[in-house]
């Protein structure tokens, strides 16, 4: 049963993760992007992370992909620019992805990560336990993030703001 | 019977290598910039298998911090998309070659 939601889950998000690359509209590609983010977070609840589902689905889709479709919207690009595949680049690129793949899982494979049976981990305390590092081991991560969050807040606003002498607006 | 962690992290890194694909042959400074977003998502799901599989929770408090700082870097990211089209009139990495020779 697992298996099958496994196999299930990963094919979604593999072929959901090359619609994105392969495909000519940039607002389909942001829409496979929201589905290979679903099969991610299905994924995650598999491996019993409840939190971080959540937290992605709301996160990622909910926020980003929305953020990436306003501005698609925005620059009106939608079904503009096709999609020009230039051998050298096509090439040197299936090449260097096809590299990097067959590293790590030899890496993967050949490395033998024995790990055994995943460990039972209590689901109900799972909340709780987060709270508990958040606010006792990762205290420091946790101020450095929100000073991050300030700072990418207010960069955002100045690089967003017009720049003055700019002309009119358009 | 669950999935090994084998298969968790070939899938994770199968995802990356799209990610990376993506960045390469995409003209776009969009796509490419969603083609980061699922390399970083690729990097989380490795993370969380690992910490799934060692018992130790510290892997997902490392993705809760993960998803933070890529909600901040979305936004500048998209700032800086924008002040460029407002700039250039264009998003696609051919045209904007200021800096080539």
């Amino acid at each position: 049963m697992d298996q099958v939601a496994f196999i299930c889950l990963s094919a979604l998000s593999l072929a959901c993760a090359l619609g994105v690359v392969l495909n000519k509209n940039v607002v389909n590609s942001a829409m496979c992007l929201l589905l290979c983010l679903a099969g991610i977070a299905g994924l995650f609840v598999q491996l019993h992370a409840y939190f971080l589902a959540f937290i992605l689905v709301l996160v990622y889709a909910g926020a980003v992909v929305a953020l990436f479709l306003f501005i698609i919207m925005l620059l009106d690009m939608q079904g503009g620019q096709p999609w020009r595949f230039r051998a050298l680049q096509g090439i040197g690129g299936f090449v260097a992805a096809a590299l990097l793949l067959t590293g790590l899982d030899l890496l993967a494979v050949r490395g033998r990560l024995a790990a055994g049976p995943p460990v039972a981990s209590s689901v109900g305390s799972s909340l709780k336990f987060y709270a508990y590092q958040l606010f006792t081991t990762y205290l420091l991560p946790v101020e450095v993030m929100g000073f991050l969050l300030l700072i990418a807040m207010v960069g955002v606003i100045v690089i967003s703001r017009r720049a003055p002498g700019a002309g009119e607006p358009r | 019977m669950t999935p090994s962690l084998d298969a968790f992290v070939l899938l994770s890194a199968a995802l990356f290598a799209i990610g990376f694909l993506g960045v390469l042959v995409r003209r776009n400074t969009l796509v490419i910039y969603m083609c980061l977003e699922l390399m970083l998502v690729a990097a989380t799901l490795a993370l969380v298998a690992f910490s799934r599989f060692n018992g130790t929770e510290d892997g997902d408090v490392f993705v809760f911090f993960i998803l933070t700082v890529a909600a901040a870097e979305v936004a500048v990211g998209l700032a800086i998309i924008v002040a460029l089209f407002r700039a250039r009139q264009t998003v696609q990495v051919d045209r904007l070659d200021s800096l080539r020779h």
